[in-house]
């Protein structure tokens, strides 16, 4: 990777582009910290089978509704005859209800919690990466052919955009949960995960294209496409082999708040019963769950939430890092998946 | 300027039409169910399937049904299948709440917004400058259910500082009106005024490098004076870009807080009709949203084409 063409690095710095990235990423302690919780968080999620096995002895989805469990050698109920969960015991029952029951069902909430992240973890990086490489490819196809490609991409990519991407979200997550999906021979049922994965990768994709498309359009003006185009080049060498090379830093860094912005849709996604659907289980849903018990086990809303803020504050401050160390110069920040840039405004639509 | 203005708007009627097929098909091409089947509930005779089909129209061909619905939403014949409310009736008495919470919203994060974006630009580096981004990191990663959660739970059942809940008119009571919207307006506000402080910060970080700056400065004007005038002014007109198009897209976010806090207003509308998966209010709303984000897409482009005559307006208009 270290000898991919790059003109914005003198060539007389050692190591080449990648590796001065990484000596500036390790002196950002903030980054490394917010690196440091993800891998925290991620190994608390993959741990789920172990404490569901070895400690708690439950399954996410094992109720116990009519059980007793003894606490420090007092018999307790797992839900109270009006309903109500038992909260959360610690160590005191052995490592059972860690966090107590998620509600009448007397589900293991820390189970869930375990579990509940692996989904939402999972939903986060697939619809980030899809929505990464299609945003790449639509980007690369319309910032190089132009002309009608660029045309017929652009102007999708507006009817998409002038959705509220919420709404949109909201609007096929419901509709492919109720009917679920059929691709030629593959047939995804409404309460298969991959449903909320497509839904968030696909509503992203204009947020992506047009950055991408612009950064395509200037640098195909450069004198490295002309000399690749003039050793006899194809459009597919220049563009996957000079073009995307070149944007890599931004597509990495993109990549991060694809993440963060994919973890939070899914949340509110399946908070509102449009996302994950059951019997799987994510921070989102147990929010949800969760909620109707607000006034007496605030807890079974304010863990997964909490979770959801930790998970996404992680992704993003370390994204910023890393594009700090990447390109200090960079455009792509936080704010690109707000909305516009002005520079894009000005630029507007048009070819 | 009048040309491109009425261009603008064909574009936008176009763009509307395409959002409106859109939406039709996500809600009539996708599902495999049968939409006679789901409104006639579980207790389904064949005959009260086939009565809603002739009714509702939903053995005609696509674009048929499409021109039916498009007629139903215009002239506000639009039935919900479930509860059989007029669907349109519903969405206009819905406008005053969720007109107060998007405004109120809007005011609370364009001020905190600026102050804090400001504040860290000029402090940049510094103690307040950190704690400042802190603050707008966590709003921007924030879901808006945990924060709405946070407050309940603190504010409103331990405390009881703030009502759970609920819309007072502001014409009852204008103070209870804002009592009871305060929490909803901060929930919705937070991620917005975690991003527009961040992109602030980095306009006037880069502003202040700029060659009219150093002029300012070398004109023997007072730092005050240049930060105010010359660095701020120039970083605010993205802002103002980003605000019309969030604000015409704030409906989304209205939905979750709305449902929450018990607004009654178009998103609370859109919250319930989620809940029991009906499909004609998603469908008007989706439409009523989009017509919005549309709106005030086009008013941005035009406004731009107004304060900043680098804009070529032959082009942008295509």
């Amino acid at each position: 990777m270290a000898s991919e063409p790059n003109e914005e690095v003198a060539p007389t710095a050692a190591g080449g582009p990648w590796l001065i990235a990484w000596r500036r990423l390790r002196r950002d302690w903030v980054a490394l910290s917010a690196l440091g919780l993800l891998v925290l968080i991620v190994a608390f999620c993959l741990a789920a089978p172990l404490w569901a096995n070895e400690v708690a002895q439950s399954g996410p989805n094992d109720t116990h509704t009519l059980e007793k469990i003894e606490v420090g050698g007092e018999v307790r109920e797992v839900v109270s005859p009006s309903g109500h969960p038992i909260g959360p015991q610690w160590l005191k029952a052995n490592g059972k209800f860690f966090l107590g029951a998620d509600g009448r069902l007397g589900r293991d909430e820390m189970v869930r919690l375990m579990y509940g992240g692996r989904t939402s973890l999972l939903i986060g990086f697939a619809a980030a990466l899809i929505m990464t490489i299609l945003g790449t490819v639509l980007g690369l196809l319309a910032g190089y052919y132009r002309g009608w490609t660029d045309t017929a991409i652009a102007r999708t990519m507006d009817v998409i955009w002038a959705f509220p991407v919420t709404l949109l979200a909201i609007a096929l997550g419901l509709s492919l949960a109720i009917g679920g999906l059929q691709i030629g021979p593959l047939h995804l049922s409404g309460d298969s995960i991959w449903i909320p994965i497509l839904v968030i990768g696909f509503v992203f994709i204009p947020y992506m294209v047009r950055p991408i498309r612009g950064e395509i359009l200037s640098l195909r003006e450069k004198e490295f496409v002309e000399a690749a185009e003039a050793q006899g080049a194809g459009p597919m060498r220049v563009m996957f082999g000079e073009l995307l090379p070149n944007l890599a830093s931004t597509i990495i860094v993109f990549f991060t708040l694809n993440v963060a912005n994919a973890m939070l849709l899914e949340a509110l996604l399946s908070f509102l019963g449009v996302g994950v659907q059951p019997p799987n289980t994510s921070w989102g849903t147990m929010m949800s769950s969760g909620f109707d018990l607000l006034t007496s086990a605030p807890l079974l809303t304010l863990l997964p939430g909490t979770m959801i803020l930790l998970t996404v504050l992680a992704v993003n401050v370390f994204g910023d890092g890393l594009r700090d160390a990447l390109d200090p110069r960079s455009k792509v920040r936080l704010e690109a998946h707000s909305g516009l840039s002005a520079a894009e405004t000005q630029e507007g639509i048009a070819p | 300027m009048g040309r491109f203005i009425v261009r603008r708007l064909i574009g936008m009627v176009a763009v509307l039409f395409a959002v409106s097929v859109l939406t039709f098909l996500i809600f009539n091409v996708i599902p495999s169910s049968d939409p006679a089947q789901r409104m006639a509930g579980k207790a389904a005779t064949p005959r009260l399937v086939a009565s809603i089909n002739e009714e509702w129209g939903f053995d005609d061909p696509l674009p048929q049904q499409y021109l039916t619905m498009m007629k139903k939403v215009f002239s506000g014949d639009l039935i919900s299948y479930f509860g059989q409310e007029d669907v349109d009736e519903r969405i206009v008495e819905g406008i005053p709440a969720t007109f107060s919470l998007c405004l109120g919203a809007a005011v609370i994060w364009m001020f905190f917004g600026i102050l804090f974006g400001y504040l860290s630009a000029i402090r940049s580096g510094g103690l307040l400058d950190r704690a400042l981004t802190i603050v707008a990191v966590t709003g921007i990663s924030m879901p808006v259910p945990v924060l709405a959660a946070f407050f309940l739970t603190y504010l409103t059942y331990k405390t009881e500082i703030f009502p759970s809940g609920g819309f007072v008119e502001f014409g009852e009571s204008p103070l209870e009106w804002a009592e009871h919207l305060i929490l909803p307006w901060v929930t919705l506000a937070i991620l917005y005024v975690g991003f527009y402080s961040r992109v602030l910060r980095s306009n006037m970080l880069d502003a202040m490098d700029e060659d009219y700056v150093r002029t300012a400065r070398a004109k023997g004007l007072s730092e005050h004076r240049v930060m105010t005038r010359h660095v701020l002014r120039n970083s605010l007109v993205p802002i103002v870009t980003l605000f019309g198009l969030d604000v015409g897209a704030l409906l989304g976010g209205a939905i979750v807080v709305e449902g929450i806090f018990s607004l009654n207003g178009i998103g609370q509308y859109a919250f319930e009709a989620l809940k029991n998966q009906d499909l004609p209010p998603i469908m008007a709303i989706v439409l009523f949203g989009a017509f919005f984000i549309v709106l005030f897409n086009t008013l941005v482009d035009i406004a731009y084409a107004f304060l900043d005559p680098r804009v070529k307006l032959g082009e942008s208009a295509q």
